[in-house]
């Protein structure tokens, strides 16, 4: 299977943004050739302004472009747009609404063994919590491509999650992007796994796991985290009475308690929620993190395997 | 330019119409029993000099693209900012009894999507001169002659954005951006001072701009012709570096028992409190 890394596909895909629409820019905060804004800068250097290390200002900057009508895309860690910026971007961005792009890149744990601080595993419990804010993760290079013209077409505040290394081309390119709209990815009865960002690749690796036990699977993929398709989650939980949700990211206030607070509201399910159990994460190779925070595709198909179980009597 | 409504060297019409915007000033704090006071009454005859003087707008265009844009960093000054704003024809006067109120487009701290004379939103300290770089870079880009200027309060300063912004500003020499600094030496508390009351800790202001690669001017911010004339120059006489205007104010201006006390800074006014300011503030404007 081709590996494509969501950064590599970001940059790309801002060139072509670039050329569509003449009103776009990038700002960058000293981190170009690591989010891979510096293929945008590339080739553009007229639509890139280099804002230097200095996050606060950068989302001001970019909300005072924004009212002239320029389309400012706002690109850095996902750890400092989420933290380093947050009363700026609740301020200036998000309060009056202002079109501001803001691209969180190396999100979750899998940040070339930079550890805790470079790492970002609340930003989608940050940003869901905001008001105003819509908030996508896309699961592979195709979808980055994908969401990042259905967002630059969206008038409004975005966030966007992405992450760092190389992975699985996992949804089909030239799929036109619906913010707003989950995709069913595996059709099956036994338990929904319900997915986000580059953990549906692992989602869907769980279900070939479990479909050697026997198990029938069905694989939900939600790139919208807000606004959150409701009726994709429901009806997935309708259709197997079991739901886990799996994601690269807190527990708490992300997909996981999102899908929640959903099913607790329209059809209450048993469900377990996979993902960093409160805690931030640390250094170390992409496959040991995986494997000490409970992010495999083992721990999904073991966390379907116990919510079948515990339903079984 | 046909927008300016107030021809200039006129300071006796501008102290007159600043001597009302003390008063409706008063007023309208003490009808919301909500509100800041020190600090609208330390800014707003720049405020004056702005809107009457120096910025191309018009009132019946707030969205005019060529306009020039003006960002009150110094959020909480917003009572100021409304009053001027109702003078100078944007909305009725009677609208400023709707401050602070449910529903108003008066809101505490300015919200652009309620009031449209607004250019940012603002009210967390530090954050105005941001937007006003982004107004500045979006002007030379789209070719306008617009000028962008942002006022921040001298406590404001303390907010480490303030000096990520003047950082790149200079870098990107944006000749026309103009900050204003509000320096009324008093921010909401602070610290002790020798005579009992409390300072601002701000040291070497003007150095520490000049450091930073901007060109720095100084005013007496109640000065309305002195106000004209360096507000005029920092817009017009550029020379490639963004310019900072240090307003030298007085925190309560005009009001004796508000000027330099920090608890001014935002307090209820009883009725009395009222009528003394109002009578002080009439005594005042006269020529």
């Amino acid at each position: 299977m081709t590996a494509v890394a969501q950064r590599v596909a970001f940059g790309e895909t801002l060139v072509e943004l670039a050329e569509r629409f003449p009103d776009l820019l990038v700002l960058d905060g000293d981190l170009a050739n690591s989010t891979r804004s510096d293929i945008l800068s590339a080739a553009h250097p007229d639509r890139f302004l280099e804002m230097g290390i200095a996050e606060q200002n950068m989302v001001g900057v970019a909300a005072g472009l924004a009212t002239l009508g320029f389309i400012p895309w706002v690109t850095s860690f996902a750890a400092f747009i989420t933290s380093r910026d947050l009363d700026q971007i609740r301020v200036v961005v998000a309060q009056p609404r202002l079109n501001v792009k803001l691209a969180g890149a190396y999100s979750g744990i899998m940040t070339a063994a930079t550890g805790k601080t470079h790492q970002c595993v609340e930003d989608i419990a940050v940003f869901r919590a905001m008001p105003n804010m819509t908030v996508v993760a896309p699961a592979d290079g195709n979808e980055v491509r994908a969401a990042m013209h259905a967002l630059t077409e969206h008038v409004g505040p975005v966030y966007l999650r992405l992450t760092r290394d190389p992975g699985p081309l996992v949804t089909t390119s030239g799929r036109p992007f619906e913010i707003g709209r989950a995709f069913l990815l595996r059709d099956g009865s036994d338990v929904a796994l319900i997915s986000t960002g580059a953990q549906t690749a692992r989602t869907l690796e769980a279900a070939e796991l479990l479909a050697a036990r026997g198990i029938s699977a069905l694989v939900l993929h939600v790139p919208t985290l807000k606004p959150l398709d409701g009726d994709a989650i429901v009806a997935a939980a309708a259709r197997t009475g079991r739901v886990v949700t799996a994601e690269e990211h807190s527990v708490i206030g992300g997909l996981g308690g999102a899908v929640a607070e959903t099913l607790a509201e329209r059809r209450p399910t048993r469900m377990a929620r996979v993902g960093l159990r409160d805690v931030f994460g640390e250094s170390g190779p992409n496959g040991a993190l995986l494997a000490k925070y409970g992010l495999t595709a083992r721990h999904v198909a073991d966390a379907a395997c116990k919510v079948i179980a515990d339903t079984a009597a | 330019m046909a927008a300016v409504g107030v021809p200039s060297g006129e300071s006796q019409t501008l102290r007159a119409v600043a001597g009302e915007a003390r008063r409706l000033i008063v007023q309208s704090v003490h009808r919301a029993q909500a509100g800041h006071l020190g600090g609208p009454l330390s800014a707003v005859d720049v405020l004056v000099a702005l809107y009457f003087q120096i910025l191309r707008v018009d009132p019946a265009r707030p969205d005019w693209p060529e306009r020039d844009r003006f960002i009150l960093s110094k959020g909480h000054s917003c009572i100021a900012l409304y009053v001027v704003l109702a003078l100078r024809g944007y909305f009725p006067l009677e609208e400023l009894a709707t401050f602070d109120a449910i529903n108003s487009r008066l809101q505490g701290h300015p919200d652009m999507t309620a009031l449209p004379a607004l250019d940012m939103s603002t009210g967390s300290l530090g954050q105005g001169l941001s937007p006003g770089i982004g107004m500045a870079l979006g002007a030379r880009r789209r070719g306008l002659g617009f000028r962008t200027y942002v006022m921040l309060g001298d406590g404001e300063l303390q907010e480490g954005q303030v000096w990520e912004a003047a950082f790149v500003a200079a870098r990107y020499g944006l000749e026309n951006l103009v900050a204003i600094v509000d320096h009324n030496r008093l921010p909401q508390y602070s610290w002790p001072a020798e005579d009992e009351g409390r300072l601002l800790y701000q040291p070497e202001i003007a150095a520490r701009w000049a450091a930073f690669g901007w060109r720095v001017l100084e005013m007496d911010g109640h000065d309305l012709d002195e106000i004209g004339e360096t507000l005029a120059y920092a817009g017009e006489q550029v020379d490639g570096r963004p310019t900072v205007v240090i307003a030298h104010t007085v925190k309560g201006k005009g009001v004796s028992f508000m000027e330099n006390a920090f608890a001014w800074h935002a307090r209820p006014l009883t009725d009395a409190e009222r009528d003394q300011a109002l009578a002080e503030l009439t005594e005042g404007a006269r020529p």
